[in-house]
Parts: structure tokens; C-alpha cells; sequence
């Protein structure tokens, strides 16, 4: 009879925690983790900022898209170390009041777009971010700008349709 | 060779939300007349899901919890014949490593139509990713660490992965006899269950056909995939008792399952369910709770397992099916027979799979008049991710090949898709499936049928290279159930409603939040509705099936108008007003004087002791042990999905140019969820018909796993233009003529697609997924 091992003990080592000081959301924030934590943990683990989720843990999902110095990135491939002295912004950060909800976020909620709701938050940070590089996309670019961000309940229509109601609301402003 | 076309231009950009939604002169005697009910009422917990505030389950705090990671296995099959936990145990923030040995003996089994699965693996692993043994540590960098440092000495075992390898004559067995029930079909087989249907005189009616067409088709593997992989917390409790944190579709089925698992009374055992995030079916029915529930008991410690999103799919998927048909026609294109063999590969256990495959099949003959059925399914075992519900429940699967027929004999006969299925769709109240338990159609689906036809410009000349497929389809809805609700009516106006539907993106709690306004008569914002724990809401017996609008629905309507009865009485008793003087409608109270609102007569019949009312409301659908299903169903969902695609001959690309979707609803109790729904359920359709498909090695391991290798549909997979419309006649046995509606728009996409990838391309497909490689070496066969 064969006997295998299901896989070889492998050396364990919990890398030393880094002071990591950044701006989130506005505020000033230090945060002490191990270099090979990713943003994401931080921010969920760290910080309680747990509007950012976990799904693929690889960059395809988005939904742990944050904004870093003003472009989107998927805080799950980010080390949080990679954030000391820049600024993130998270989806708690997109409202302009505690308990208020920005336009975009409106628009999701007019548009049908939030079903189970666990990718929103990426799509709204993935959506800012794309208002904001582009303030009148295309239902082409729309699509095109937020194909990084899946959504298994395929609320896709109604939040290009968001991104739409959005641009013209801005353009209206 | 041509070049590839440039992509039209996109519809304009639109604000209003139904835009894109076909209008129906139906949704004016609901929409617009101030009613909640009927209109686009903005989702409950919509807010707090776009600022990041919502709560899932790996979002709960529980600072004291200890973290949980699984030791598995890098075979699909294996004897384990000894597990060594020493070296783990010694590693840093280890509290416990548990295995088989570790549990009651025998090992307890669980499951939903059989007992089979065990709390952890008992001797042997019988899937790639079922857990050996399980650790426990302080945080989940040692919990990992842990788990490689387990050693399981075990042998591999042969397994079998296919339909072709379970069905082998001297397959090895993926359950041993003592787990399998003494009256399954095949006791000595990897048959599991089967189906049986017939009806009508084969042999006449063939002798009739003038075609015969006969063919076999293949659906693959797919899982579930939701963005939310999920988790479970559970918290021992002072009593001896659990608490379960998990998102559960069937939270008292889980209550249930664990009680008798630990073997404690329903109220030591409190499940309290977090929205999932997206469940499709896969989030249904108990996995892991209770080895997690034995672990917290025997540690004494709260116990967290947040899921990967590669853990899911050696945790759920679609059965995957063969289905061979021959099916016969008359020279004007009437369907005289149908003969199906669906063979549904499932996975290691039995979940809910043999229902998958029973109630799947029944409708395999589709919603036609055929005198002449024989359709005969089986649900085969395989030592893979074991199959469960998946949004369709079997019947996209069936769906795929009869559709497939239909076209494939109106090409033999000069028809187009649309016209066969003009002549052989049933009519309202005749019966798609005969015998003694006749399913007479409860709607007018041939409406369905022309509106799509219209929709997708059927008949219009098209440019070579294009093409254009329609498809219908049925899905029974539940054939029993039990949803029971509690309505409070508070002294200030505001209202509760306790519904145990699981809220995992249909939007259940907006239905009672607008059904409470009406009833009630008060404002949308003063309603609040409890859901997700099995100590404050009363019994559901399950999210699933499409039901809830139906059963909890009517379930909470009744709590609304029993508080209105109540409101009478009381009023009646505290005004001193002969009762007979008294009414009641929707949100008022009819007096001598004139209609009150509820709130306000409500507040009068308290009088200054104030209080409240509590109104019961409770949806009973026994089935009947005659019927095959064990019930007729209390609904079907009917869709007709219409596809035109423009494909490139020289990449097998497709372009899909506009896709129509038209569900039979009964009645938009929200038309903007409708669309969310039709909407969401066509493009997964589109991912199992053209681009999903779990890849299953020679060694039983998933080939594809993780979102790298497994592709969904995205935003770039959307057809260029998306069309969704119900047909409304309020002939539904829901609230207010109401049907549920979420899983009809993927019932029949495959079968469009394919159609319209054979009028643009002259190919005939009959495997899933249509990926371009399939495409192109179809077109390269066929000019070989």
C-alpha cells in the first residue's frame, strides 16, 4: 500500500508587523500589519471598512476595488505597505455625509442595480472612478470601463444605465 | 472570409430605469395610482448595500472567534487510512485539529432526500475538496499553517467522473451500499434515482410521423459562482446550544438538519442568516454547519470559516446531463411524439440532486400538445463537487434538447421557430403533461410567443451571417409549502413584518414592505421587516423555487388582513359602533362617517392604553402523495427568449446582437424588480450556453478553478441590446394575481442561441457551451 502526505508541513513565518501611515477616506489612519497583508485585509481587518469585499482574491472580481491617488485598483492585489503617505478611498467614502448617499449611489438604487448587493460597492468605486476619467461615457465605454467588475445576479444593464443618469445629472449640475 | 462587422452602435442612453423594458398595457391598472404595490419601489436595503454598510457574514465582527481551515486532499477519491495531528497541534495558536475520530460513532450523516453526507469525511474522501480533518487556530494564518502540517496518510482509490465512467458496468461504486437506500432503482450501481413519465400510445402515434428527428445533446458542469463565496459562525452558547451565523436560503432547514445532527431540541439551536450575497440554489441546504457546530461545542470556543471563492466550487455546481431525444412530427409540423433519456450526472452525495433530476424532467416534454411521451431520467453519482439546486432546477438542461428538436424539425420541414411552436404550444388549461396527474398550463403563453416574435423582428430579412432563434420553456414552481408570518401594526403608525425569506437579491422584503403599506395604509418608510433568525421569526420552509412571492407573499397579505379584522372589532367595541356599521379595505377602515385610515383607526380602537395589533398570516400548500412531483405545482414559470446573433466564420465569434426575453409574471408587483430578475437571468443563461463550464480532470480535480480560469458573463458579454417584457393577466395564485418570476429568463437560452447560431451559420450545435472553438471547428466540419 502507498501512503501519501496530503501536502508537506510548510514553514510558517508571521512577518513582523509595519506601521503603515495613509489617508482613507479623508482621515489620517496608521495601521500596523505584516508587509505581506494586502490592502484589502487592512482596510477590512485593520481599519473596519468592510464595504470592500472579498470574492476572487485574484483582481478579477472587483469587488474590492478601491480608489488609490485617484485610480481604481483591486485592493486585493495591493500590499498595504504599497499605501504608506498615498490616499485610498473606499466605497464608505464616496457618500458626502454619513448616512447620505452620493448621486451615483442614488442612481444605482433608481436604476435597479443593486440586487444581492455584494459587488455594488466595487461597481460604484469602479463607476466613480470612470465618471470621473470620463464624465459623458458611452453605453460602449461604460461597458468596456467596467468589465473588470463581475456581477453574478448580472445587474450589468441597470448599472450602465446608473453610469448614464449619473453622467447627465453631473452634466446638469 | 469577410471582416469581422464593426459593433453597432449602442441604444442611446436612457434614464428612466424601463427604458429597455418593453411596456405593457397591463401595468397601467396597477402603476402610477399611488399604490406601492405595482410600482418600482426602490429596493429595502438598497442604501446600505451601495455604501458598503451592509453586513454579510464574513463582515460580522466576533473579535473572540477562532478561525477554522479545512485539510484536504490533492485526489478526488482516497482511503484514509490514518491521520497525524501531532505536528500541527504543536504549531503556534492551534486549539484543536478535528477528524472523524473525534465525532459520535458512526459518524453522523445528514442530507435532504437521503441521509448520506457526513459531518467530515468517515475513512474516505469521495470528492476533490471534501475536508479529512479540520483545524482550529487563533487566526487563520495559523489555521492554514495548521492544516499543512496535518499529515493524512491515504490510498487513492479509483473514482469516476463522467457520465460514461459512473454508468460502466464495473464502475467502482461512489457510495457503498450501507449509505444507499434499499429501494433505490440500482442498488449495485451509481444510479442513485430515476424518473418516469409516459403517456399516449408511442407506437401509433410514431406510425403517424412523418419526420423523425433523433439526436443527443450534452450540458456541462457549471457552478454557481456567487460574488458573496460565503462562510459560517458558530457561537457556542451558556445552555449548551449554538448560535449559527451562515447565509442560508433555508434557515430552519439548517435549524433542523443541526438539531437533530447534535442531537438538541430547536430551541438550543438559533440560525441567524445574513443576506447572502447571491445564492442561485447554491446556498440552500446544510455542508459544513455541522462539523462547525461540533467543533464550537467540543472547544468551547466561536468558530469562523469565511469560504474561498475556489472552496465553492468543490462546494456546489449544476448537475451536468446527457440527454438523448427522438422525437416525431407530422408533415405540418404537429409534434407527435417525444421520447427523452436525461441522464443528470451528479456529484458524491445526494443534496437535492434526485429532485433536481425528477422535477427537471417532468416538464422535458415542454409546454406542448404531444400525444405521445415517454420520458425516462436518472440521476447518476460521480465522485465530484456534489450538484445541488441551481437556479432552473433541472430544466434548462431538459429545456436544451427539446428546444433543439423543435428547430431541428422545422428545418426538415420548411417552418421556421416561431411557426412550430405557434402550432404545438399549449393552450391555457389544456394539459402539457397528461396521465393521471394532468399539469394544464395556467397561462397564455402563445401571448408570450407572439410578443417575443414581435420583439425580435422574427420574420424580418436578415443579412447572411446573421440569425435569429426563439425558444419557450416551463419550470414547475413548488409543489408543497409552508411560509408563516407575523404582521405588527405599532400605536404610532409604523408597522413590522416578520418573514423568514431569505433576502439574497430577489428583493423579497421590498414585496412585504409595499404589501404592508397597502394592507396597512402606511407610508413605505414606516415599515420595517425582520428576516434571517430562527428565534424572532416564525417557521419558512424554504427561499427557493421562485416561491416566496407566492407563499410568503400570501403568507404576509393574510397577517395584513387579519390586523384590518381586528382593527374592525376593537374599533367597533372601543367607539361603541355596531359592528354591521363597520368595513374594511386596503389600508382604511369604511365607517358610518366615512373611510379612516388604519393607522388612525387603529390608534382610536387602542385608545389610551395603547398597544398594538399582531396579525398572523399563514400559506399552507399540502402536496398530494398520488402526483408524481408529490403536488402539482403551484405555478409554472413560462419564458420565451428570442436570440439574434451575428457570427464570425472566421473566429467562431458571436456577436449577439439583441436578446428578447418575455416571462409570463401574472402580476408586476414590482416592475423594476422584474426587470432586475428577467434581466439577471438571461445573461446567466448566456454564461452555461456560451461561455461556462466546469473542466473536470482524469484525476477527478477541477481543472478550472477560480475566477482566472472559470469566465461568467461580464459586462462586455452583454447582448448589444437587452430586452425584457412580461406578459401580466394577473393569473397568478400569488398576491394580486402574482407568479414568481426569477428563474424563467435562463430556462430556455441555450435553445435560442443555438437556433440562431444554425439560421446564421448553417452549424447545428448540440453541446454546451457554444464557445467559438465549437463554432469554428463546426463550420470547418461542415466545409471539410
Amino acid at each position: 500500500m502507498t501512503t501519501f502526505a496530503a501536502t508537506g508541513p510548510s514553514p510558517d513565518h508571521e512577518d513582523p508587523a509595519v506601521t503603515v501611515s495613509t489617508t482613507v477616506n479623508g482621515e489620517h489612519r496608521t495601521m500596523s500589519v505584516p508587509a505581506h497583508r494586502t490592502l484589502l485585509e487592512a482596510l477590512r481587518d485593520q481599519l473596519a471598512l468592510t464595504g470592500s469585499k472579498t470574492c476572487c482574491a485574484e483582481g478579477e472580481c472587483g469587488a474590492c476595488t478601491v480608489i488609490l491617488d485617484g485610480h481604481p485598483v483591486t485592493s486585493c492585489l495591493v500590499l498595504a505597505v504599497e499605501a504608506e503617505g498615498r490616499e485610498v478611498t473606499t466605497v464608505e467614502g464616496l457618500a458626502p455625509q454619513p448616512g447620505e448617499l452620493s448621486d451615483l449611489q442614488e442612481e444605482f438604487l433608481a436604476a435597479g442595480a443593486v440586487q444581492c448587493g455584494f459587488c455594488i460597492p466595487g461597481q460604484v468605486v469602479a463607476a466613480e472612478c470612470l465618471l470621473r476619467a470620463n464624465p459623458t461615457p458611452s453605453t460602449a465605454e461604460i461597458r468596456e470601463g467596467m468589465s473588470g467588475n463581475l456581477c453574478r445576479c448580472a445587474s450589468y444593464e441597470r448599472i450602465v444605465c446608473a453610469v448614464h443618469a449619473t453622467a447627465e445629472r453631473r452634466a446638469g449640475a | 472570409m469577410t471582416e469581422a462587422p464593426p459593433r453597432p452602435a449602442p441604444a442611446a442612453p436612457v434614464r428612466d430605469h424601463g427604458a429597455h423594458r418593453e411596456a405593457d398595457p397591463h401595468d397601467d391598472g396597477v402603476a402610477g395610482t399611488g399604490r406601492a404595490v405595482g410600482s418600482g419601489v426602490l429596493r429595502y436595503g438598497g442604501a446600505e448595500r451601495a455604501t458598503g454598510a451592509q453586513q454579510y457574514v464574513a463582515d460580522l465582527p466576533f473579535p473572540d472567534a477562532a478561525q477554522v481551515a479545512f485539510v484536504t486532499l490533492p485526489v478526488a477519491r482516497a482511503r484514509i487510512t490514518a491521520i497525524d495531528t501531532s505536528a500541527a497541534l504543536a504549531l503556534p495558536g492551534v486549539v484543536a485539529v478535528l477528524t472523524a475520530d473525534d465525532l459520535p460513532q458512526p459518524v453522523p450523516r445528514f442530507g435532504i432526500s437521503h441521509q448520506d453526507r457526513p459531518v467530515i469525511a468517515d475513512g474516505e474522501v469521495v470528492f476533490h475538496g471534501e475536508p479529512a480533518a479540520v483545524v482550529l487556530a487563533e487566526t487563520v494564518d495559523q489555521a492554514r499553517a495548521a492544516s499543512r502540517a496535518v499529515v493524512v496518510h491515504h490510498e487513492p482509490l479509483p473514482g469516476v467522473y463522467t457520465l460514461e465512467a459512473a454508468l460502466a458496468p464495473d464502475a467502482p461504486l461512489v457510495h457503498h451500499p450501507s449509505v444507499r437506500p434499499a429501494s433505490g432503482p440500482a442498488a449495485d450501481s451509481n444510479v442513485l434515482d430515476d424518473a418516469h413519465y409516459a403517456w399516449g400510445d408511442l407506437e401509433a402515434e410514431s406510425a403517424r410521423a412523418d419526420v423523425v428527428v433523433e439526436n443527443t445533446y450534452s450540458f456541462p458542469m457549471v457552478t454557481h459562482f456567487p460574488i458573496e463565496p460565503g462562510g459560517t459562525v458558530v457561537v457556542p452558547t451558556a445552555d449548551g446550544g449554538v448560535e449559527v451565523y451562515s447565509p442560508v436560503q433555508h434557515p430552519y432547514l439548517l435549524q433542523r438538519v443541526l438539531a437533530k445532527v447534535l442531537d438538541l431540541p430547536l430551541t438550543k439551536v438559533r440560525v441567524l442568516a445574513p443576506d447572502p450575497g447571491g445564492g442561485f440554489g447554491g446556498k440552500q441546504n446544510p455542508r459544513y454547519e455541522p462539523l462547525m457546530a461540533f467543533l464550537a461545542l467540543r472547544t468551547g470556543r466561536t468558530c469562523r470559516l469565511v469560504h474561498s471563492l475556489e472552496d465553492t466550487f468543490a462546494m456546489m455546481r449544476r448537475a451536468a446531463c446527457r440527454i438523448h431525444a427522438r422525437t416525431g412530427f407530422a408533415s405540418d409540423g404537429t409534434v407527435l411524439t417525444h421520447e427523452l433519456r436525461a441522464d443528470y450526472l451528479i456529484g458524491a452525495y445526494a443534496d437535492v440532486a434526485p429532485r433536481v433530476m425528477s422535477k427537471g424532467s417532468y416538464v422535458g416534454a415542454g409546454p406542448y400538445r404531444i400525444p405521445a411521451v415517454r420520458i425516462d431520467a436518472r440521476a447518476v453519482l460521480s465522485n465530484t463537487t456534489p450538484s445541488t439546486a441551481f437556479r432552473g432546477f433541472g430544466c434548462p438542461q431538459v429545456a436544451w434538447a427539446t428546444e433543439s428538436q423543435m428547430d431541428a424539425a422545422a428545418r426538415a420541414l420548411g417552418l421556421s421557430g416561431l411557426e412550430i411552436r405557434r402550432r404545438n404550444l399549449i393552450g391555457r388549461g389544456e394539459a402539457f403533461v397528461r396521465g393521471e396527474c394532468p399539469a394544464p398550463s395556467d397561462g397564455d403563453w402563445l401571448e408570450s410567443l407572439e410578443k417575443a416574435a414581435a420583439l425580435i423582428d422574427h420574420d424580418a430579412p436578415r443579412p447572411p451571417g446573421r440569425g435569429v432563434g426563439i425558444a419557450v420553456a416551463i419550470k414547475p414552481g413548488a409543489t408543497s409549502g409552508l411560509s408563516q408570518s407575523l404582521v405588527r401594526l405599532l400605536y404610532d403608525g409604523s408597522a413590522l413584518a416578520y418573514a423568514g425569506t431569505s433576502d439574497m437579491g430577489q428583493g423579497a422584503r421590498t414585496l412585504w414592505q409595499q404589501i404592508l403599506a397597502d394592507e396597512l395604509g402606511v407610508g413605505l418608510d414606516a415599515v420595517s421587516v425582520v428576516s434571517g433568525d430562527t428565534d424572532r421569526v416564525p417557521f419558512d420552509l424554504q427561499t427557493s423555487a421562485s416561491r416566496s412571492t407566492v407563499f410568503m407573499g400570501n403568507a404576509v397579505l393574510a397577517a395584513c388582513r387579519d390586523i384590518r379584522a381586528q382593527v374592525l372589532e376593537l374599533f367597533a367595541e372601543a367607539t361603541e359602533t355596531p359592528v354591521e356599521l363597520l368595513g374594511e379595505g386596503p389600508g382604511v377602515l369604511l365607517t358610518p362617517e366615512g373611510e379612516l385610515p388604519l393607522p388612525e383607526a387603529a390608534r382610536i380602537a387602542l385608545g389610551s392604553l395603547r398597544g398594538e395589533f399582531v396579525g398572523r398570516g399563514t400559506s399552507r400548500m399540502r402536496g398530494r402523495s398520488a402526483h408524481p412531483l408529490g403536488g402539482d405545482a403551484a405555478f409554472y414559470e413560462f419564458n420565451c427568449t428570442a436570440i439574434e446573433v451575428e457570427v464570425d466564420t472566421d473566429t467562431g465569434e458571436l456577436l449577439l446582437l439583441k436578446h428578447v426575453s418575455v416571462s409570463d409574471v401574472g402580476t408586476e408587483l414590482n416592475p423594476l424588480q422584474v426587470v432586475s430578475q428577467d434581466e439577471g437571468a438571461s445573461i446567466m443563461g448566456l454564461g452555461h450556453s456560451q461561455m461556462e463550464q466546469l473542466l473536470v480532470g482524469e484525476d477527478g480535480v477541477i481543472r478550472n478553478l477560480g475566477a482566472l480560469d472559470y469566465r461568467i458573463p461580464t459586462f462586455k458579454d452583454v447582448p448589444v441590446e437587452l430586452v425584457t417584457a412580461a406578459v401580466a393577466n394577473a393569473d397568478g395564485p400569488g398576491p394580486y394575481g402574482s407568479k414568481g418570476i426569477s428563474e424563467g429568463a435562463l430556462l430556455c437560452t441555450a435553445g435560442a442561441l443555438g437556433a440562431a447560431v444554425t439560421d446564421a451559420a448553417g452549424v447545428v450545435l448540440r453541446d454546451l457551451p457554444i464557445t467559438p472553438e465549437r463554432v469554428w471547428r463546426a463550420l470547418h466540419d461542415q466545409t471539410d
